[in-house]
């Protein structure tokens, strides 16, 4: 805030404080000055009672005095006068910061002694596991699921199928830099309804889910051609591309004909977050474990 | 003067009630209004683009604000989960601002890339296909109203009548941005961008 604004609000905060000083004072004074009739404020009750109008009592009074001074008191140890920052220097962020260095050094060596560990280890902590857990509640559940076991479009975390590998490594890589899986398109490419037909055949008979029909054969030869690039000539996918494995039982975007076809012809697009700048190595690693004990 | 005069007088204490207010907007709010810790925009904040503008509007129309704040106070808890507080400085741009003062849903400042667009989208729809113990209410309309290509290029104008620093290619591109665009979109575009000056976790 600029000097002049400062000593504006300095003054004024000090005015106002004499200012009640001075109001109490004087509300303090009024009342009946001779205790004549017109000194009287006119209610009548019962035909004789009536009413001064008498200041309020003194200790009332007195109430007003001491919150005047308490209010004093503070101005002077915690910020209120302008930029004055007050005799004990508390600000906001200054608590904030002690908030958060109590919480590192009481925390931080948990996180050290897990970040010492290894990973097949902390996968088999159950402290580690815990923390994991909580962690997972806090950051992954609106799309994996509290349960951990997805939805359409978001991987189930429990079985033992791994879109992008499930190595140490490739864990933390998803959760750092998060991941964006690519299936462009290919209604035009293949050219017709038919072939689109005979391909979604060919998808669901790599799995076993129906036999192969009579188009499964020219199917397979444009699968080679456009497909096999990221699913392999085998369709069992490439983790390196996020391509899913078509051989097993595994669907993220179910494996019904229809939803097939509908991932076939207008593509799919994905999408896990980067999470690592907010989350940190630490706590990157342990949630990995985490994710990684629950398909064990 | 007697209290007695002003009791009875409801002109005169009417004056005096609206000067007392004067005096505490003078030292409380207009020091604020010309301190540049309050009106300088944060690193990395500028203003809304056309198409994020028609979603903070969509936004506020929705009455979003009556569920999600938009202010992470400066607490361990609030950090820990939604990430760095909220500063002065990265609301210069919201009329009005959205800090919001309850929380039956999560605080939003942050959200911006916590989620994919389609997740996002499928969560407008229908919150409950992602997030089966939610109780967000569903928005499936969004999908389907467009928005008004000329009435952001006027809101455009307004805002940069009141000193938000919008370029003549800003304004002049704003219809052809929101375009064919639904309000579906433009919240998204609103949501996504929220909160990702600040995205380390302090």
């Amino acid at each position: 805030m600029p000097a002049f604004w400062a000593w504006f609000v300095a003054a004024g905060t000090i005015a106002f404080v004499i200012w009640c000083v001075y109001l109490i004072s004087w509300a303090g004074k009024q009342g009946p000055q001779n205790k004549e009739d017109e000194d009287l404020v006119g209610h009548v009750w019962d035909g004789d009672l009536e009413e001064w109008n008498n200041p309020a009592p003194k200790w009332w009074l007195y109430l007003y005095f001491i919150t005047i001074a308490w209010a004093v008191g503070y101005m002077i140890v915690y910020p209120g006068i302008g930029a004055f920052d007050g005799l004990f220097g508390w600000s906001q962020e200054g608590q904030y910061e002690q908030e958060m260095q109590a919480a590192e050094a009481r925390y931080e060596p948990i996180y050290e002694a897990f970040a010492a560990m290894e990973f097949e280890d902390l996968v088999k902590d159950p402290d580690a596991v815990a923390l994991g857990g909580s962690l997972f509640a806090s950051y992954c559940t609106t799309c994996h699921g509290s349960d951990a076991r997805g939805a359409t479009g978001y991987p189930n975390l429990t079985d033992a199928d791994w879109q992008w590998g499930s190595s140490e490594k490739d864990i933390i890589t998803t959760i750092t830099n998060g991941r964006n899986a690519v299936m462009t398109p290919w209604a035009q490419i293949l050219g017709s309804d038919e072939a689109v037909d005979n391909m979604v055949n060919y998808v669901q008979s790599l799995s076993g889910t129906v036999e192969a029909g009579d188009g499964a054969e020219s199917a397979r030869t444009q699968f080679t051609t456009f497909c096999a690039a990221c699913h392999l000539p085998t369709g069992t996918g490439n983790p390196v591309l996020g391509a899913p494995n078509l051989t097993d039982s595994t669907w993220l975007y179910g494996s019904s004909a229809e939803a097939i076809r509908t991932t076939i012809e207008q593509g799919r697009q994905g999408q896990m977050p980067a999470h690592g700048e907010f989350l940190g190595e630490n706590r990157t690693r342990i949630l990995a474990a985490y994710v990684y004990s629950l398909s064990q | 003067m007697r209290h007695e005069t002003i009791e009875k007088n409801v002109n005169l204490m009417m004056i005096l009630i609206v000067v007392a207010i004067s005096i505490g907007g003078l030292i409380e709010i207009v020091p604020l209004m010309l301190s540049s810790d309050a009106t300088e925009p944060d690193e990395g904040i500028a203003p809304y683009s056309a198409l994020r503008l028609a979603g903070r509007d969509v936004y506020v129309r929705e009455g979003c604000y009556n569920c999600h704040s938009q202010m992470i106070r400066p607490f361990r808890s609030e950090t820990e989960r939604y990430g760095p507080y909220t500063t002065a400085g990265e609301t210069v741009y919201d009329r009005p601002f959205q800090f919001g003062s309850k929380r039956t849903g999560p605080d939003l400042a942050r959200v911006g890339g916590r989620y994919s667009d389609d997740w996002q989208r499928l969560h407008l729809m229908d919150p409950r296909a992602l997030v089966p113990e939610s109780n967000m209410p569903a928005y499936p309309w969004l999908a389907e109203a467009q928005v008004d290509p000329e009435l952001v290029t006027a809101k455009l104008r307004v805002l940069r009548l009141l000193g938000d620093p919008y370029t003549d290619e800003q304004v002049a591109s704003a219809a052809s941005e929101v375009e064919g665009r639904t309000e579906l979109d433009a919240l998204i575009a609103y949501l996504q961008e929220l909160g990702i000056n600040r995205r380390a976790r302090r």
